[in-house]
Parts: C-alpha cells; structure tokens; sequence
C-alpha cells in the first residue's frame, strides 16, 4: 500500500477515480481452483459473464474471451451455470 | 443589474417555494408527500402535468427512498430536488448523512413540524434538530418570500464547488408553508439565469471517466474524510455571503447568514429561528416606541452556524434570551447551547426559552416578558412557574 492521503488531497466524497486508483489484484485470494474453459463445448451464451460476482469473465464483443485470473476468486459459479458444462474448476497450479 | 420589480402576489410559502423549483426547473424530484410540505410538491407536480416544468418526477414509497434516489440523481449528474417534513425527514434522516457524506448537492424544502409523539402536524424545529449534525446546510425562512428567495439562492450554495452539500430551506410549518402574504417573483428566465447549468466535478454518468462513489472507509481514511465534509460546511458560510450580494444585485433583497435588527444600541437581545422573528420585530418596534434599548438577532444559517457574527454582534448587550422551538430532554436547548459557547467569556447574561412545541402559538405578550425577564423557561405552557425541573406528578 502506498503512504496516506491527508483529507485535503481527497476527492470530494472519497470519490475514486478508477483510472487514478491502485487496481488491488483480488484474484490474489483465490480459493485454490480456478476455471478452465473447453472452447470447443463453449456456445458464446454468455451465463458466465452474467453471474460472475468479479467480473472476471473476458469478453470480445459478444463472444467469451477467457477469465481474468487477476480478479476470480474461484467461486466456482462460472463453472454451475454454464449450460453446456464448459467450464470445470481445476486446482490453481494446474 | 437591479431589474423593475415585478407587482407582489399573494402566495403560502408552500406555493411560493414551488413556484421557484418550476422555475429552477430541476432535472429529478424525487418525492413522498407529507404535511405540510404537501402544497409544495403538489404546486410542482401541477406545473410538470402542465408542461410549466419538465422534471422527472418520482413517486417513491418512503422518503427513505425519496433521499436515497436523490443522492443518485445529484451524483448522477442530474440537478435534484426534494421535500418533506417531519417524521419523513427522520425516516429520511440516515441517508441525509449519507447525501452530505457523498457530497450530493440535493436542495430540499423542509416544512418545519413537530416530530411524534404524541403525533402532531404542527411547527417546531425538532425534524430540523434531529439532523442537525448531519453535515446538511439548513437556511431558516422567516416568511414565503425569504422562502422562495432562499429556495432560488440554495441551487448555487449547494453546488458550488467548494460546497458540494445538501442544502435544506426550512420554513415554519403551516405558519408560513400555509399562510398567505405578498411575494414578489423573480422571472423566469431571471432565476434560470441566476442558477445556471448544473455542474459537479464527478458525474457518475461519465463513461469517459469512470468512478467508486461512496467507498467504504476504513480506520485510515474515515476520519479523514469526516474532516473534508466539516470544512465544507464550514467553507460555506463566506459562499452562502458571496451568492447572497449577488442574489442582492438582481432582487435588491439582501440576506445573510444572520440578520441584525436594531442590535447597534441594544442593551437587551433576542435570538431566534424562522418565522419567531416576524413577530419579534414587532414586539421590538413597540418596546423601541417605548424607549427600551432591544433588539433581535435572526439566524437564517443554522448549519453552517455563524458564531463568530453571533459573538460580535450579541458580545456589547447586557443580556441575551435565546428562543428555542425544540427541547433537548435532559440537556440545553440546541441554539442555547451554540449562542452561550459562541459568548464564552463575554459579559451577556444568557437566557434560554423553549417554546412552540408542537405549533404552540407565541404571542407578542410572551415576548414582552421574555424582554422583562419575567417568563417562564418554558414559554407559553400551562400552569408553568418558571422552574425548569419540577418533580414529575406520579
């Protein structure tokens, strides 16, 4: 962490601006699984993206693009909505 | 530029403040009704059925939800208005912290009532008191016509950037909001003019520049924060100066965070809230007719308080009564407890009075005494004998 602001170098409200802000990389708490993505079974419906809690559902336009391990947190509820059983959760190493 | 004034109307506080949100003409209102702010958001709403204004107005279900969609409107980037009353403005009264806390320059017209229980529609400062430490501006309207002007003033107190608060005009409940008096409008291209387009540094609603509004504050930064929003407030009173002589310039109406009235000489001195000093300007004029060296001082900024203006202006009189139309059980009266810190040191003799609880009327008779020192602390209650503890009848 970088040293304290003192409260007249604060935004008004303690407003972030995220492109000024230290980005905490959250994916560093994972639970120890992460998911892993059969491309070929993928059907681009986009489930994923929709409940993940992190955002960290990658896309490229409409179609998935892969995860952002810096913020998945290995919830694994990518891995119980997807329709098509895509994606299964692997250990972190693997 | 001073314009030819337009020919008074005869307008309630009520309309008269409604006519100035048309005029302001905001971008949200988000609003539940109560009395005796009703009159106000029903003049409103009639002038947004009538294409007068073009607010999106929203029916929410609580005024809990009323701020709440207020604070995201204002952050949003939407100019945004309120009103209530009362027991809403205490249900209300968690998120009013929350507005100020996230700097969100919402305006709100408080119709000044009593709070439960007993239940009761009637005027009193007791809402206003409850979130007295909110870090809300309140500006209190002595009559419809301070109303509207304070009303068409907030809009550029609150947004002003080194303010960035919530501002409350608060007018007595059914004494003003209900009563009919002359006030003079302003036009309405003169009042678009003199608010001017909505601005704030962080509009939510910019994708260009994408935000965190309201971030959770640990141990290292709350207090931080909690500073930032006192200096606000704080910074105000000289904003609320500089907006007010330019309100002047356009109205020939000055105000100020106070309001002296014949204090140069006075040996004796009155300080109140709100529509208390209509009446006691007249309890003023006749006891000056009589040759008694009194005078009055009216707060119309109680938050941010003016203690340094109070100090200077009340510090050469003998004595000083301070009227409070809200108690506080179990320790002083609020504005009692801000004038005897602001004269600390100084040779006044303080007084304190509680009256008007719950619409209680105040008469020039009990003025008169409050002057002559022989009134009870508890102005105009029944069977008082000027004790402020008296064991409790079992």
């Amino acid at each position: 962490m970088g040293s304290l602001t003192g409260w007249r170098g604060l935004a008004p409200g303690g407003v972030v601006v995220r492109d000024e802000a230290e980005q905490p990389h959250t994916g560093g708490w994972r639970t120890g699984l992460r998911p892993a993505v059969d491309l070929e079974l993928c059907v681009d419906c986009l489930l994923c993206w929709l409940y993940c809690p992190d955002s960290a559902v990658r896309l490229d336009g409409t179609a998935f693009a892969g995860f952002d391990l810096d913020y998945c947190k290995g919830c694994e509820l990518c891995a119980a909505v997807c329709p098509t059983s895509a994606i299964e959760m692997v250990p972190d190493g693997d | 530029m001073a314009t030819e004034l337009a020919p008074a109307q005869l307008l309630t506080g009520g309309e008269a403040v409604a006519e100035a949100m048309c005029q302001i003409d905001p971008d949200v209102v988000p609003i539940y009704p109560i009395t005796p702010q009703t009159p106000i958001i029903q003049g409103f709403a009639k002038a947004v059925a009538d294409g007068r204004a073009h607010g999106e107005l929203i029916d929410v279900e609580s005024e809990h939800s009323a701020m709440s969609a207020s604070i995201a409107s204002a952050l949003a980037g939407a100019r945004t208005m309120t009103a209530t009353s009362s027991q809403g403005l205490a249900l209300m009264a968690e998120v009013v912290y929350i507005a100020a806390s996230m700097r969100a320059p919402v305006v709100m017209a408080l119709g000044n009532r009593a709070l439960s229980g007993p239940i009761n529609i009637h005027c009193d400062h007791s809402d206003s008191m409850l979130i007295r430490d909110s870090g809300a501006i309140q500006l209190f309207a002595e009559n419809a016509q301070e109303a509207y002007d304070l009303t068409v003033i907030a809009p550029r107190l609150a947004e002003h950037p080194d303010v960035l608060l919530p501002v409350l005009v608060c007018q007595d409940g059914f004494t003003i909001t209900h009563s009919a008096e002359p006030v003079t409008l302003l036009d309405d291209a003169e009042v678009r003019e003199f608010v001017g387009e909505y601005r704030i540094p962080y509009p939510l609603l910019d994708l260009s520049r994408a935000t965190t509004q309201g971030p959770f504050a640990m141990p290292d930064y709350y207090y931080e924060l909690r500073r930032q929003q006192a200096a606000a407030i704080e910074g105000a009173l000289g904003v609320f100066e500089e907006i007010a002589a330019e309100f002047a310039e356009v109205t020939g109406r000055r105000y100020g965070s106070v309001e002296p009235y014949h204090l140069d000489d006075a040996e004796r001195a009155l300080v109140c809230l709100g529509s208390t000093a209509g009446t006691a300007k007249d309890v003023v004029d006749e006891l000056r007719a009589e040759g008694e060296h009194v005078g009055l001082l009216k707060i119309t900024s109680f938050r941010p308080l003016p203690a340094e203006k109070i100090h200077d202006l009340l510090r050469t009189t003998d004595a000083v009564a301070v009227l409070d139309r809200a108690d506080s059980p179990g320790g002083e009266p609020p504005l009692y407890a801000e004038v005897a810190v602001a004269l600390s040191g100084e040779a006044p003799e303080l007084r304190t009075y509680v009256y008007g609880l719950g619409g209680r009327d105040l008469h020039p008779e009990d003025l008169r005494q409050v002057f002559a020192g022989t009134a009870p602390h508890y102005v105009g209650l029944r069977n008082d004998v000027g004790l402020r503890s008296e064991p409790c009848p079992a």
